[in-house]
């Protein structure tokens, strides 16, 4: 009869082999942090679909979110630059260059210029490939021509899509391809120059071709951006990001550097999420 | 009877049912046409009517019913405009937008001749407009502001949010996103709903008969100040469509040419309002083809 008292609690145990939870410590290797959240709480009416969403990103690094479906990986992108205002509630902090943004006094149109976002369906405007660019500068500046003429051309550049559209930049942004389209539309996010780019699955309406040419992509924008992007694609997340976050049932289960993450995890979740043994 | 024999026999069914309604329709329509094409003449279009003898035509009727037009979508479209915009882009559940939508269905229920008596008692009467252009553009309005209020909201649904998420990502204020966005998108959609509606309010009658009047004065078509009496631009004067002409001299009417007359107006009638349905898609989809390549 093996004395029980001489046995350490069960979580004990757990705790010490397999953590339920762990989130690398941004804080201490010097990263610069570009965003991060503190005590996020995103509620849809009363359901709580995000919690425990604490999470810091380097700044010029690729992030990944993976995760199975529901899990809250657009709940929180969504939450960055509050996209989900009119939808749900969301508690807690959102810092950015030092100020809360996820406070009332924002001016949420301001904030969205320096955290862009680009969708999973390629949205472009029914206005010219030009257009779309420089609408939304024209908005808000003043722009001369030849200014207007360079950031189109850059924005495209960036995009990988200068080459294929530079003879018909008054064709309607509509008859462009999906790939095309979705590049377009990453290209008018970048116009605005922001600081960070909020990408929610931006190759998975695309085929194998377009989605490797959006990968591409986004490892020439790392120099100058720094992207989060959820994706599905486990791939994906492991070729292109430098960390990775695994959200689960909306909660963050592991946040760690991506070749941890896809070697060795930490949490027994995410190795069973990562070896397709659900979701 | 297996699944296969029942699906054919539906499909026969129903390419029936499709079978005679189109067969009405131009079945009328060519009924319409061969009775009153014949009596169509550059004459009969551009001169005035004659009450007792032969050889009038309905060129003040065919200007009125085009200017009442005019200026009906004048009133109702950016009347209508604003509310689908308000109703599609801002309106949030809730009691207010209820009752707008209900006021809206309501309105679209009435009977012409209900919305046509409310203009004579208001307008006609109690504000002293008299049978008039002017009480007559505003039955009208009446008339048309439910249907082409839901026509223009179903234009503005029918763009995909993708657009309107795109707009705030870009940092576009939600007024700005529609200005810019939303509205130029659903243009196609609107204008063929634009003009589908025109031809539903060009053939209008019964809300007219009681607010326009049923005459036609006699207009001095070199007079264009629309202060004198005469002018075909004064919006005080009693003026007759051409529909309400059409019920006119089919109920009262006494000169000889009677069945010519109404005969070819009915014609001119129903050649305008399938040119308004005709040109609506056309016009709708060349916008569309333009946005989409161009
Ligand atoms: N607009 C909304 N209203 C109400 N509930 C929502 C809304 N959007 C998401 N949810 C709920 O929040 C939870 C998280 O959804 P979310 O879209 O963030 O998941 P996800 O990880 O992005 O999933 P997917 O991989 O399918 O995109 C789900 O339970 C979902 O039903
Ligand atoms: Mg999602």
């Amino acid at each position: 009869m093996v004395n029980n008292s001489d046995l350490k609690p069960v979580s004990e145990f757990i705790t010490e082999d397999k953590p339920e939870r762990y989130i690398h410590d941004m804080s201490t290797d010097k990263h610069e942090i570009a965003i991060s959240t503190k005590d996020l709480q995103v509620y849809y009416g009363d359901n709580l679909a995000l919690s425990e969403g604490d999470l810091a990103f380097e700044r010029y690094k690729i992030t990944s979110l993976i995760g199975a479906s529901g899990s809250g990986k657009s709940t929180f992108l969504r939450s960055l630059n509050r996209m989900n205002d009119s939808v749900a509630t969301v508690k807690g902090n959102i810092m950015y260059r030092g100020l809360d943004i996820n406070k009332k006094a924002i001016d949420v149109y301001e904030m969205r210029r320096h955290i862009g976002m680009v969708f999973q369906r390629p949205n472009p405007f029914a206005k010219s490939i030009y257009n779309n660019i420089t609408f939304a500068l024209t908005q808000r500046g003043h722009y001369t021509k030849q200014e207007l003429d360079e950031i189109v051309e850059t924005s495209l550049k960036q995009a990988a899509l200068w080459d294929q559209v530079k003879d018909e930049l008054n064709k309607s942004a509509l008859s462009l391809s999906g790939g095309q389209a979705q590049r377009l539309v990453i290209a008018r996010a970048l116009a605005l120059k922001p600081d960070i780019l909020l990408l929610d699955e931006p190759s998975s309406a695309l085929d194998p071709i377009s989605s490797a040419q959006v990968e591409d992509t986004l490892l020439e924008l790392k120099n100058q951006y720094t992207i989060i992007i959820v994706t599905h694609n486990m791939q994906q997340a492991a070729r292109i990001s430098d960390y990775t976050a695994f959200f689960h049932m909306g909660k963050v289960i592991e946040y760690d550097l991506t070749r941890k993450i896809f070697t060795r995890p930490k949490v027994a979740l995410t190795n069973d999420y990562i070896s397709g043994n659900f979701g | 009877m297996n699944a296969k024999t029942a699906d054919k026999i539906a499909t026969g069914v129903i390419y029936a049912i499709s079978g005679i309604v189109a067969l009405i329709l131009i079945s009328m329509l060519a009924f319409i046409l061969i009775r009153g094409v014949p009596h169509l003449s550059w004459h009969f279009l551009t001169s005035p009517a004659r009450a007792f003898e032969a050889g009038g035509g309905i060129g003040i009727q065919l200007f009125n019913s085009f200017y009442l037009l005019i200026l009906a979508m004048l009133i109702s479209f950016p009347i209508a405009l604003g509310a689908a915009i308000y109703l599609n882009e801002y309106a949030k559940k809730g009691r207010f937008t209820s009752i707008v939508r209900t006021a809206i269905e309501i309105l679209s229920s009435l009977p012409s001749v209900v919305v046509g008596l409310f203009g004579f008692l208001i307008f006609v009467v109690q504000f002293g407009f008299g049978f008039s252009i002017l009480s007559g553009a505003i039955a009208l309005t009446i008339f048309n502001l439910p249907l082409l209020t839901r026509s223009i909201e179903t234009s503005l649904a029918q763009i995909p949010n993708l657009q309107r998420e795109a707009g705030s990502a870009l940092g576009l204020s939600r007024w700005e996103t529609v200005i810019h966005v939303i509205l130029p998108a659903a243009v196609p959609s609107i204008v063929t709903g634009v003009v589908l509606s025109a031809g539903r309010v060009f053939g209008e009658a019964a809300a007219l008969i009681y607010t326009a009047g049923q005459s036609a004065p006699a207009l001095n078509f070199a007079d264009w100040n629309p202060f004198n009496i005469s002018s075909p631009l004064n919006p005080m004067r009693p003026a007759e469509t051409l529909a309400v002409h059409i019920w006119k001299i089919n109920s009262e009417g006494i000169m000889p040419d009677l069945n010519a007359v109404s005969a070819g107006a009915s014609a001119v009638l129903i050649i305008v309002v399938l040119l308004f349905n005709f040109s609506a898609r056309k016009i709708g989809a060349k916008l569309y083809k333009k946005l989409t390549s161009a």
